[in-house]
């Protein structure tokens, strides 16, 4: 396996330093190809360096990740090459709304910062091969957003609501449990633990109940 | 500020009286930093002028009346003006500065009323002209205080009798009195000695009615000044509390900086101390933290802070929806408390995860770590930390708690209780959730 390339985006540049040495640690695995400290410059950057996975910070200048992902998204028509770009965001603040803002915008996973060396880059390949990378507290946010209220009287009813399985996983996540430990849990294969980690992914981003977005400006209030 | 350089403001160059070099007012000096010359020159032209049919002395009273002071620019590092604000640093005095300019109105006083006395001699206008004068400056000089006080002040209100008599005190309420006194004084001695008592009412009076005008005139545009004030204050109790919050938070990450500068050789203690350091910040950029006293995410986070604080392993507290704390919650809460210190305290991981949810009829917490696990038949009977404090307790209230470990496997510890009181809904608990495995 060759090593998987990165970009990493973030304004505060004592973190770019700190990431880029704990992941060149590992130089047969992650390879930095570049960084940027805001949108304009994670664009341009994005856009000649095209990695496989960019590392993008949820608050950043000129519009915070979800801009770089919607600007990127509107060029993959034009420019070939894009569309295998992922993103993993990265971020300090454990705001819900941010957090799942950030997933709806395009983001295959989001983890907190202070994630140990060797987990980031275990994240970043799962990114990297498409599956999605659900921390324990964007876990307990799913839960939390799909919770409850399950009206049968959807219109969208199949992305408005987790299955069965789908919530166990997610509550398994929630625990502190790996995908691994998560499989042997439910003896199901890791490979099935993806499958509904993606498909909680897709139902995150694309479900249209305005649940969703009210559940994220009301955690503001409490 | 004891910098002589002129004040920088962005607007037009205003003139300010200064507080920190000043005979009387602080006129002259603030007139000469405003004009750029030294102070000595402009103190002397104003004595000159004085001297001259006292005209100096016209032109100081009047400035003094309409130059603000600039104490309000003084502006130093805003971790020092925070801990002013809160009373943590020691108040510059100002009493004893105070006679000082005290004792020259007086000395200057009298020898304007010698000097008048022996030029003029004892005139009709004379001693009325001077208790006016003197009246006049003892309000001029306790509405100064008062404005001293209103820019320290930040109790976010403007009212009236405050802006008068500032802080309040038998002083300045006995000096305000005083001065009115010697005005109303000069008004009747005058009335009386031009002319008969008719003639003082109707001074008196015209006085009245003319006051009475003036207010009627300027009136509404002082109460509107009064409120855009009030709001200006507001708006600066605000950012100055925005503003201590920040100094008070940036003063413990120096504090924090220290003790790992200190401890540099202590990985352990330094993760434990950026650790809580790093709650602190976030909880305060991002405002993620609820009451701890009254919901169930608050007391599990609280909780978890003080097992991080006390035993340097992280915990990750993952909560889903948020309930009130009950009675019935209150023993999971001890018993959840009870399993993360000892995750921390005996299996060895690197870090302990928390995850709360909370239903309608039933709250769950899991405690899991992935440390070193034990066997829970091996466990002796005296070593009943788990199942006393958790078990059995968890039990006695109506929940269920279990345990699930083997050796190298990990533990996790699994809580669940109704939310309302036992009492009320005993059926729903018992064998429920938490004895199935």
């Amino acid at each position: 396996m060759s090593a998987r390339t990165v970009v990493v985006v973030d304004d505060h540049a004592m973190f770019r330093t700190g990431v880029k040495a704990e992941l060149s640690a590992q130089p047969g695995r992650i390879r930095v190809l570049g960084e940027a400290a805001d949108v304009d410059d994670a664009v341009r950057a994005v856009t000649t360096l095209r990695p496989e996975v960019v590392l993008l910070d949820v608050h950043l200048p000129g519009g915070g990740g979800a801009e770089v992902m919607r600007r990127i998204a509107a060029r993959r028509s034009t420019t070939p090459g894009l569309s295998d770009t992922r993103f993993l965001a990265l971020s300090v603040s454990d705001a819900a709304e941010d957090v799942i803002g950030t997933i709806r915008a395009g983001a295959r996973g989001y983890v907190t910062k202070t994630i140990t060396g060797p987990e980031l880059v275990a994240a970043i390949e799962r990114v990297a091969t498409g599956d999605a990378v659900f921390s324990p507290r964007l876990a307990g946010f799913v839960l939390d957003a799909f919770a409850g209220t399950i009206e049968v009287a959807q219109v969208d009813e199949d992305l408005d609501r987790l299955t069965e399985r789908e919530r166990e996983v997610m509550r398994l996540i929630a625990r502190g449990y790996a995908y691994k430990e998560v499989a042997k849990e439910l003896f199901i294969s890791v490979k099935t633990v993806e499958t509904h980690v993606s498909s909680v992914l897709r139902k995150l981003q694309l479900s249209s109940r305005h649940e969703l977005t009210r559940w994220a400006s009301d955690r503001r209030l409490l | 500020m004891s910098t002589s350089a002129p004040p920088r403001t962005t607007g037009p160059r205003t003139a300010y009286r200064s507080t920190d070099d000043r005979w009387v007012g602080g006129v002259a000096a603030g007139l000469a930093r405003h004009l750029g010359v030294d102070a000595l020159p402009v103190r002397v032209a104003f004595l000159v002028a004085a001297s001259v049919g006292g005209f100096g002395l016209a032109v100081y009273a009047g400035l003094w009346l309409v130059l603000p002071t600039d104490s309000h620019l003084e502006v130093s590092a805003p971790g020092l003006e925070a801990a002013t604000r809160s009373g943590r640093r020691p108040r510059r005095s100002r009493r004893v500065r105070d006679m000082g300019p005290l004792v020259a109105v007086a000395a200057v006083a009298l020898g304007v009323v010698v000097l008048a006395q022996g030029v003029l001699g004892s005139s009709v206008l004379f001693w009325p002209l001077l208790l006016g004068a003197v009246g006049l400056a003892v309000l001029w000089r306790q509405a100064d205080e008062a404005q001293r006080e209103r820019w320290l002040d930040s109790s976010g209100r403007v009212d009236f009798v405050r802006a008068v008599v500032g802080r309040g005190g038998v002083a300045s309420y006995a000096r305000l009195a005083a001065g009115a006194g010697l005005l109303l004084a000069a008004l009747v001695l005058f009335a009386v000695q031009t002319g008969q008592a008719g003639v003082a009412r109707d001074v008196i009076v015209a006085g009245g009615l003319g006051v009475a005008g003036l207010a009627l005139v300027i009136g509404p545009w002082l109460f509107r000044l009064v409120g855009d004030l009030s709001e200006e204050r507001a708006a600066r109790v605000r950012s100055q509390e925005r503003a201590d919050m920040a100094a008070h938070l940036h003063d413990s990450v120096l504090q924090t900086l220290a003790l790992i500068q200190r401890h540099a050789e202590d990985g352990r203690t330094v993760a434990t101390l950026a650790r809580s350091q790093e709650r602190d910040l976030r909880s305060w950029l991002y405002g993620d933290a609820p009451a701890a006293e009254s919901s169930v995410a608050g007391a599990l986070k609280a909780a978890a802070a003080e097992v991080e604080d006390a035993h340097g392993v992280p915990v990750e507290v993952v909560v889903v929806a948020d309930a009130p704390v009950t009675e019935g919650v209150r023993p999971l809460l001890l018993a959840a408390r009870e399993a993360m210190a000892n995750a921390a305290r005996h299996s060895g991981a690197p870090r302990v995860d928390v995850y709360a949810e909370c239903g309608d009829r039933v709250v769950e917490v899991f405690v899991r770590d992935r440390g070193r696990g034990f066997d829970p038949a091996a466990v002796p009977e005296d070593r009943l930390g788990v199942r006393r404090s958790i078990e059995d307790r968890m039990r006695r209230h109506g929940g269920g708690a279990a345990v699930r470990t083997a050796p190298g496997e990990g533990t996790e510890v699994r809580l669940s209780t109704a939310p309302s009181s036992p009492a009320s809904t005993p059926a729903s608990t018992g064998a429920g959730a938490g004895e199935d495995r």
